[in-house]
This record gives C-alpha cells, sequence and structure tokens, in this order.
C-alpha cells in the first residue's frame, strides 16, 4: 500500500484513536512485526506490579522502567500497560489508565515545596525545613489559641475545630491510617476526604 | 459493593441507574458485557442522558435528575401489586412481618415527629412495637395491617405508573417494561444486579436514592446472591479505603463513630452500642462493638490507654454537631472561624460546589497547605488567571505552601477497590526532584509538632503525646509496618477458650474473632484483620485462580471483612440452607457446617433451624424495608424535589424539597427559581477524564481538550445555539462560557405536562494542566448536600443557557 506523506499524517492521527499498525494498512505482517520488537523494548526494563490509580476498579498494571536499582542509578518509568494476571482487568485499560504514563511525566508535576507570602503574586521555592517548620508553627499557634478543652456543659472534648484537612483518597492505606493518627492527635474533627465527591 | 466486580456476570439483568459505569469504570463493565453475551442477561439502563452505558443496553429509559425515588417507589408499588416478590426470601430475611408502633405515620410529605422549627424529626415513633419479652413483635401471616410490609404497600401505592411518569418525565411505556425486566429477578434463582455511582449519591436525597433501590432487592430476593447485590462504583482508586479507614468528620477506623459531647465517658458511649437482638437467636454482631473499640484504642495509645482511663476516651475528640462536613468547612471558613485548612490529593477549588464561595473562603484562611504531585487550582487560588480564575493576589493574606509528593507508580501499599479488595502495589521509581512520600510529610509535621510541644507546653498535648509511634523510622514509616498495625496482634499471652492455642504476645491476629475488650489485643482497623498475619502480607496474593470461574478469585490479594467476598451470602441459600441458584451456590450447609466458594457470612457451625437471619450485622438478623430511626428523612424514602427544581412536589406541594437537609443561610439565598433559571442542569464525567488530574495528561488533554455543555436539539434550536457554538450557562452563584456540543442524547422530558430541558455539563477543566482553560462546572452549583452524608447536590440544579460570542483574547 502507497501512502502520500500527507496520507500518511492523516492516518497517523486516526491511529491516536484506534493506535494499530493494522490502521495504517501495514495489515498482519506489520502488527507481527511490532509485537516482535516490542520484547526488545522491554527486556532490559524492570517490571514492578502496581495498581491504576483513577478509579476504584483498580485494575492490575505494570509498570516498566529502566534502571536496575543500583546505588546511583535513577529508574525512569518507561511505559505502563494492563496486568494480563489480574482478574477483573485482564490486561485491558481504558482511556484514562492507557495513558498513566503521561500523568507519572505530566510537566505539572511538582518536583520541590514552593511558598507564596501573604499578598504575594508568585510562588517561590523553599525547602523542606522551611516549609514543615513553619506550617507546624501555624499549626501549633493556631491550636494554641483555639482548642477547645471543655464545653459550656464543663464536659471534655478535646477538639479543634479552626484548622481543618482534607485526605487523599488515591492515597494508600498506609497513608490514611497514618494520615488519621495525626489528625487526631491533634484533635482535629474539621477532616473529611473525596467520599462525597 | 456487596458483591465483586466479576460476579457482575452472573446476573440476569443489570440495571444502571445513577451512574455510567461504561464511561466511568470502563474495565469493571467489561462484565456487564460478559453478563449479557455469557448468561444472556438484560441490560437495563435510566438516565437523563443517553449515555455510553445506554448505547449498548438492552432497553433505556429517560429520567428528570433527582426523581429517582420516584422511580424506585413506583417499582416497589408495581412489584407488590403484581404479587412479584420472592415470598420466602422477603418473610424470612427482611422485616417485612415486624410491626410498627401505632404512633407511626406519614402524612402530606412529612413522617411522624417532624419540628418545623428545627427542620428535624423527633423519631421515637419510627420503631418497632416491643413485646414483654424485649424482642420486637412480629405477624408472619402478614395480616396486621401494622406490619412493615403492609405499611411499605400502603406508603408506595401513591406511586402509580401514571404519577411515576408525572415526576419523573419517563414515558409511562418504558417505566413499565423496565417494571416488568425487574421483576422477572423475583424467580429465586434468578438475580439482578443494581450498579451506580454519584449519580444516586449526589443530591439531598442521595442516601435514600440508594435505599430505595436496596429495598427493590431485598423484595426480589437479590442480596447475598451470586449476580445480585447493591453495588456503589466507588469514585477514587483507594476511597473505599479511606472510608473504611474512617477519615471523616464523625468516623474512627472500621466504621465506629467517634464521640459526641452527649457521651460524657466510655461507658455512655457503650451503652448506646450495645446492640442486643430485636429477634430471638439472633448473632447482632455489633455486640462486639467494645473489643473492636477497646483494640483500636490500644493499637492508637498503647500503654496510655488503660482499664483505669476508661482506654483513653479522653483522648479522643468529640463532635457538638453531626458533621464537621466539607460544605461546613467552607461555611466557616466564610464566616471567618477557621484558621488552616490542608489539601492532600485533594482540589477543592474544583470539587466542590459554588466555586465562588471556595475561593471566597480559601481567601479567608491564615494559611493553605496542598500536598499533591500535580500543580492543583487549589493550591493557585489566590493567583489570577482571568475569567476563570478572578483573583486580587495583593490582597489575600493567605500563606500558601504547595508541597510536592510521590504519586502510585513511586510508592508501596494498598489500595482497597470498589469490591472491598485489599490489593498490594509496589515502587517502580523515585519521585520527580525532591518530592517526598504522604507518610515522610505527614511525619514530619508530627515530629515537628511533639517537638514544640515539648519545648513550649501548650493546649492538652495528652493525645499527641500518648499516640503510638514504634517504627522502624519514626520519620517514615514503612507501609508494612502501619499495615501490620491496622492488622492488629495480641499484646499479651492469650488462650483461646475453644482451642485451648495460646498465641503469644506480639503475634499478629488472623482476624477479628480473636479480638478482646480487655486490653489483650490491638488492631488499627478491626475490619481489616487477616489483611497482613504471620502467614504474611495477604494483600500481596497473586493467585487468580476461580472455583467454576464463579467470579470470587479467593486467593487473589485480601477482601475485607475476612476475606469474605459476597456480603451477607447466607442470603444465597434458602432457610434450609440450599442455594436458591442450584446453579450458582455461595455457600450451602453440608449437614454440619456451612461451606461454599466464598467465606461464608454467618457462624460456619450455625444450623439453619437455628432460625439466626442471614443479616448479622443487624440487630433483627434480618434486611430492613422500615429503616427505623437510621436515616434523617424517615424509615421509608420519599420523593422530594431537588433543592432547585422547575416544578412544584406534587405529591405534597407544601414539602417540596428534603425538609431534613441542612441549608445555610446565605447558601439558601443562592438558590435560583426556575422563572428565573428554567431548565435542570446535571454534572458529569467523561470516559477520557478522570476528575481533574488527566487534564495534566498529555494525551487526555488532547482527547477532550476544552470545556463544553451538552445540549439537546430542541433546546439549542429554540435558543439558536449552533453545534460547536459559544454559550453562557448561569446559574444564580455564576456563569461559565464554553462550547455547546448540541446531542441527540438529551431529549426534553414531559414534566407534569410540561416539557422540560436538561442540560449535561462536565466537570473536568480547570486553570491549570495542558487542556484548555475552563471555568469548572461547579461555579455552577448550589452549596446543599444530603441530609444524611452532606453529598453536594450536583447531580439535579438550575440554569439559563444563552447564546453568546467567542471570548477575546
Amino acid at each position: 500500500m502507497a501512502l502520500t506523506r500527507r496520507e500518511f499524517i492523516k492516518l497517523t492521527g486516526m491511529g491516536l484513536a484506534a493506535s494499530s499498525l493494522g490502521v495504517m494498512g501495514f495489515g498482519a505482517s506489520g502488527v507481527a512485526q511490532a509485537a516482535a520488537v516490542r520484547p526488545f523494548k522491554l527486556t532490559h526494563a524492570t517490571e514492578t506490579r502496581n495498581t491504576c490509580t483513577y478509579c476504584s476498579v483498580a485494575c492490575g498494571i505494570l509498570i516498566y522502567s529502566m534502571g536496575d536499582k543500583a546505588k546511583n542509578a535513577r529508574s525512569n518509568i518507561i511505559h505502563i500497560e494492563g496486568d494480563p494476571d489480574h482478574p477483573v482487568n485482564r490486561g485491558t485499560l481504558c482511556p484514562k489508565g492507557s495513558a498513566l504514563l503521561d500523568i507519572v511525566h505530566a510537566p505539572t508535576r511538582l518536583k520541590a515545596p514552593r511558598y507564596r507570602e501573604p499578598g504575594g503574586t508568585e510562588f517561590r521555592e523553599v525547602t523542606w525545613d522551611f516549609a514543615l517548620d513553619r506550617i507546624a508553627r501555624l499549626m501549633k499557634d493556631d491550636r494554641d489559641k483555639h482548642f477547645i478543652a471543655t464545653n459550656a456543659a464543663g464536659t471534655t472534648v478535646n477538639r479543634w475545630t479552626s484548622t481543618g484537612m482534607l485526605a487523599a483518597s488515591a492515597s494508600s492505606s498506609e497513608t490514611a491510617y497514618l494520615t488519621w493518627k495525626v489528625a487526631r492527635s491533634l484533635g482535629m474533627v474539621v477532616f473529611d476526604n473525596q467520599a462525597r465527591v | 459493593m456487596t458483591n465483586t466486580w466479576q460476579d457482575i456476570k452472573n446476573a440476569n439483568v443489570v440495571i444502571v441507574m445513577g451512574g455510567n459505569a461504561a464511561e466511568a469504570h470502563p474495565c469493571g463493565f467489561k462484565w456487564v458485557i460478559e453478563a449479557k453475551i455469557e448468561n444472556g442477561a438484560k441490560l437495563v439502563v435510566v438516565d437523563p442522558r443517553f449515555t455510553r452505558t445506554a448505547s449498548v443496553a438492552d432497553y433505556y429509559a429517560p429520567i428528570r435528575p433527582g426523581t429517582d425515588i420516584a422511580f424506585l417507589s413506583g417499582v416497589m408499588h408495581y412489584l407488590l401489586t403484581n404479587d412479584k416478590i420472592q415470598h420466602s426470601y422477603v418473610k424470612n430475611y427482611t422485616n417485612a412481618s415486624l410491626l410498627v408502633k401505632d404512633e407511626f405515620t406519614f402524612t402530606d410529605g412529612l413522617f411522624s415527629g417532624f419540628n418545623d422549627q428545627t427542620h428535624s424529626y423527633d423519631k421515637g415513633s419510627w420503631d418497632y412495637e416491643i413485646g414483654d419479652d424485649g424482642f420486637a413483635k412480629a405477624d408472619d401471616t402478614w395480616q396486621n395491617p401494622r406490619c412493615v410490609i403492609n405499611l411499605l404497600k400502603q406508603h408506595v401505592s401513591r406511586y402509580t405508573p401514571e404519577m411515576v411518569s408525572r415526576i419523573c418525565g419517563t414515558p409511562q411505556d418504558k417505566f413499565l417494561h423496565i417494571c416488568e425486566l425487574i421483576a422477572g429477578t423475583s424467580a429465586p434463582d434468578r438475580a439482578m444486579t443494581s450498579l451506580f455511582a454519584l449519580g444516586w449519591t449526589q443530591h439531598t436525597v442521595g442516601a435514600q436514592n440508594i435505599r430505595a433501590m436496596a429495598m427493590v432487592q431485598l423484595l426480589l430476593g437479590n442480596i447475598g446472591v451470586a449476580g445480585g447485590g447493591m453495588n456503589a462504583l466507588r469514585g477514587h482508586s483507594n476511597i473505599q479505603g479511606l472510608t473504611d479507614i474512617g477519615l471523616l468528620s464523625n468516623q474512627m477506623p472500621g466504621y465506629l463513630n467517634l464521640p459526641t459531647d452527649k457521651e460524657t465517658s466510655f461507658d455512655e458511649y457503650m451503652k448506646t452500642r450495645q446492640f442486643k437482638p430485636l429477634r430471638p437467636g439472633q448473632t447482632s454482631y455489633y455486640q462486639n462493638t467494645k473489643k473492636m473499640t477497646v483494640s483500636l484504642m490500644k493499637a492508637l495509645f498503647g500503654d496510655a490507654a488503660t482499664v483505669d482511663n476508661h482506654w483513653g476516651y479522653d483522648l479522643l475528640p468529640k463532635l457538638d454537631i453531626p458533621l464537621y462536613d466539607i460544605i461546613k468547612a467552607f461555611e466557616m471558613m466564610n464566616n471567618g472561624q477557621m484558621t488552616g485548612y490542608i489539601c492532600q490529593g485533594f482540589n477543592p477549588l474544583q470539587a466542590f460546589p459554588d466555586r465562588g464561595k471556595i475561593r471566597a473562603g480559601l481567601s479567608k484562611l491564615k494559611f493553605l497547605v496542598t500536598m499533591d504531585p500535580l500543580d492543583t487550582e487549589t493550591s493557585r487560588f489566590w493567583q489570577d488567571f482571568g475569567p476563570q480564575n478572578p483573583a486580587r493576589s495583593r490582597e489575600i493574606q493567605t500563606e500558601v505552601f504547595q508541597l510536592p509528593t510521590t504519586c502510585f507508580a513511586e510508592e508501596n501499599g494498598s489500595l482497597v477497590n470498589s469490591a472491598r479488595w485489599l490489593q498490594w502495589h509496589w515502587k517502580a521509581a523515585d519521585a520527580p526532584g525532591i518530592a517526598k512520600s504522604d507518610l515522610w510529610i505527614m511525619s514530619g509535621l508530627f515530629q515537628r509538632l511533639r517537638a514544640l510541644y515539648q519545648k513550649e507546653g501548650g493546649a492538652f498535648p495528652d493525645a499527641l503525646m500518648g499516640m503510638t509511634w514504634k517504627y522502624t523510622d519514626p520519620w517514615e514509616p514503612d507501609p508494612e509496618e502501619l499495615a501490620k498495625e491496622m492488622n492488629g496482634k495480641f499484646l499479651a499471652d492469650v488462650t483461646d477458650p475453644v482451642t485451648q492455642v495460646t498465641s503469644k504476645a506480639g503475634t499478629l491476629l488472623d482476624g477479628f474473632g480473636q479480638l478482646h475488650d480487655d486490653g489483650s489485643t490491638a488492631s488499627g482497623c478491626w475490619i481489616f484483620a487477616g489483611c497482613f498475619t504471620e502467614k504474611g502480607n495477604q494483600m500481596a496474593r497473586r493467585d487468580a485462580t476461580d472455583p467454576r470461574e464463579q467470579g470470587i478469585a479467593p486467593n487473589w490479594a485480601w477482601a475485607w471483612p475476612a476475606n469474605r467476598r459476597i456480603l451477607y451470602n447466607r442470603a444465597s441459600a434458602d432457610p434450609e440452607g440450599k442455594a436458591w441458584n442450584p446453579k450458582k451456590p455461595v455457600v450451602e450447609w453440608n449437614g454440619s457446617k456451612w461451606v461454599g466458594i466464598d467465606v461464608p457470612d454467618y457462624v460456619v457451625t450455625q444450623k439453619p433451624s437455628a432460625n439466626d437471619g442471614p443479616f448479622i450485622m443487624t440487630v433483627e438478623g434480618q434486611g430492613r424495608l422500615f429503616a427505623r430511626n437510621l436515616m434523617a428523612e424517615g424509615p421509608f424514602p420519599e420523593h422530594y424535589e431537588p433543592m432547585e427544581s422547575p416544578v412544584v412536589n406534587v405529591l405534597h406541594p407544601k414539602v417540596g424539597p428534603n425538609p431534613v437537609a441542612r441549608v445555610f443561610d446565605h447558601d439558601r439565598s443562592n438558590f435560583g427559581k426556575p422563572g428565573d433559571f428554567p431548565y435542570v442542569a446535571t454534572t458529569y464525567r467523561l470516559t477520557e477524564h478522570f476528575h481533574y488530574w488527566t487534564k495534566h495528561a498529555l494525551i487526555n488533554a488532547i482527547l477532550q481538550p476544552e470545556e463544553f455543555i451538552e445540549i439537546g436539539e430542541a433546546l439549542a434550536k429554540e435558543k439558536g445555539i449552533d453545534q460547536g457554538g459559544w454559550v453562557k450557562v448561569s446559574s444564580k452563584r455564576g456563569e461559565v462560557v464554553c462550547k455547546a456540543y448540541v446531542t441527540k442524547r438529551i431529549k426534553p422530558l414531559m414534566v407534569d405536562g410540561k416539557a422540560t430541558h436538561v442540560i449535561g455539563c462536565p466537570i473536568h477543566w480547570g486553570f491549570t494542566g495542558q487542556a484548555r482553560k475552563g471555568y469548572g462546572a461547579n461555579t455552577l452549583t448550589p452549596s446543599v448536600g444530603d441530609a444524611n452524608t452532606q453529598t453536594p447536590e450536583f447531580k439535579a440544579f438550575l440554569v439559563n443557557v444563552e447564546k453568546t460570542s467567542a471570548p477575546v483574547g
């Protein structure tokens, strides 16, 4: 099948929606060739089992990364696909899960803590120590000022209502449990998660 | 979910109402297609829009947003008047026979006990007649008019097909056809599964929507069986886990409740949690609540929780109001009652209703902390992004900390999926830059606060100092250590009275059956007990073997509770213990014990003749058609209009919307009237996007690059709106300028004789990421929630729409 450059580009665009070499008219041999080349790409990659971060079907995924985890070798994720062993998704992924690589490497991934002063018009990068020291200070000052140890009836209630927290519903259960312990150890009751939205 | 994703394939009828699984849960929806192909199942879809789920349905019917209770009450009316209920199941496994107090009434839209000053109920009459023996009275012949089943018949008798059509706009013939399909599953060997999501929860009557379908399922005998159940298709990957662990204002891990001011002592707290059986011989498993609670307190506070200090009861905060939910939090912010807010992986500027109110609230804080892998809108609420985020930075005095975190691919840990499976995952790479895990950040704050209190003293440091923190690395605990802490362990040598086996102190628990209330066991989340035992990390199991290919896969990962995959599975068998559906048994009585492909949800040696009901978590042992005092609005669901509605409530014009919904004054003044905002709007999600994250991913941003609304051809023609043309959509709270997608998928509905147009508002755009800037559908939505849960009413509100020109620039 002969393609002009213009037609090729047009068909490649279609391939975004149905990404298969077959669509471009290479037929079975092209698909076979792609299948034969594929293992080379992943041969030297490290395979890690994980779960899709989006909805709670919780599809099994395989993450492929370069780098052997040796000292000073920084792993770089190069490919993510559905886990064929997983009893629910059996290797498939949806339009969201198929694009997981793009969220891992999104240009808007945050790389360092940033701080914005009162009335400021920009963020500036700060150290972790600056950020966490300052947050802890602000939390303690507010807590000491507004903590409610007893209510009007004299009952011990030990609650803190003037600082609140929203917890992350795509974080692990282990993170969730630790977060619960921290929030409640301070008496925090303005506390919620994405269960409602 | 009561059942598993794969179990959907066992259904004879799949009803998707209050959700759009084909687009929102595509890889789970495959099992619906499997049910159609392999099991000849019929897929029924009821939705305001002709969704992609509808496009593969055997039968589709439209419905006006916010009228599901009327539809489902109509279904119950059909089942009861046409005798299409599973009699033996209803009689033996539900509270149909129990007698309700004479004082319980329902008149003109209100149940007995309404107080119109406080907009709440005195629920004293919402209960059974209790006999001298302390048990609820019953009439198994159903002759007594006060039987639950007779009161239910009476309650739903108003929901005739004519009335359903008048309220919902669903044509009568379509409604009746769906009733027939549903009714077919009243046969003991046939099952229907209900798949739902935010389409049901995000209403001022959200919880009652779900109750209504649960009641339909009980009448049909579809709970506990293969291919049946109430299957909430949950949102985020670990929203189930966060709910299980109680990261909600009023919750503690394992669905235990935080104490309230009224519970002045541990004994008072326990007094209302006796869960004494209300029928003879019932398990009423929550009678073990003290064991769960004491074991939690030992996990949290260790040696600081003792018999003498009532297990550290006063170390827990108490609540003076039912909930400090998010709507309440932003009301407090706007009233200047809040100083700080921490948003961990959460983007409220996009996710919560009445965006203007959210932005104003954040602007009044002294400090805001965001922890996220991505550059969220919330972290930049103070920055001017034009009409999509008009902000005067210099006037906003909030200090903002934007903390970068790891994402799923950069950490170990477990997530709980919709089917309650705890699945372990492994780290593949380090985070970019100097981003850190949430565990590291939360520990860092905790350690710093401890140090500050140690140095300076301050308000009540006892709980902070007493909280257990025995981790190998106290600055970033290992997820496995935390998983073991949730699972629980013995704190002393304990000898089992039955087996005489002694478990040594320090040994991990095998399950919650080993919990004690004397301080000899600790468990941070009792329902997870069994997930990480001496045999290792059960959540990391990867044996996908599935006996009879019935969708259980018992050795894949681990499911709470007790690795049980189908809840209430005792109800899959008849009272004698034989499967209702011999082709798809789940558990059966073999003469000496309960056996099957799943872990029995029952005492395994309990004889069928013991008459112990299959719903072992309830005090009746039965499924509840009458909810007693457990719901805010009433023991039966009733149709109330959305807070913003185009019509009066034709059932009871004086009681329009939910009479017990909590509405703040300022929010009430921000509700629109149909004269100004004549169209019904509903928000939804696209299959190419996940909330507000995927606009940061290039492929997804390309696939659905810009904000739009979906509008029917008839309304578009009437308003002169072209395909792809610009429109201004407005509500009482704000306006969105975006493109219109003119569609055949939404058609006007005839509601009470009047054509009613519905507009669809996908939610995904904001002002960070790679997609084009958008206003966000939450600019339009009202700040009011479900009366039980405070889940915001995103699915039914009023807007106007006008043709406009393309924005300049």
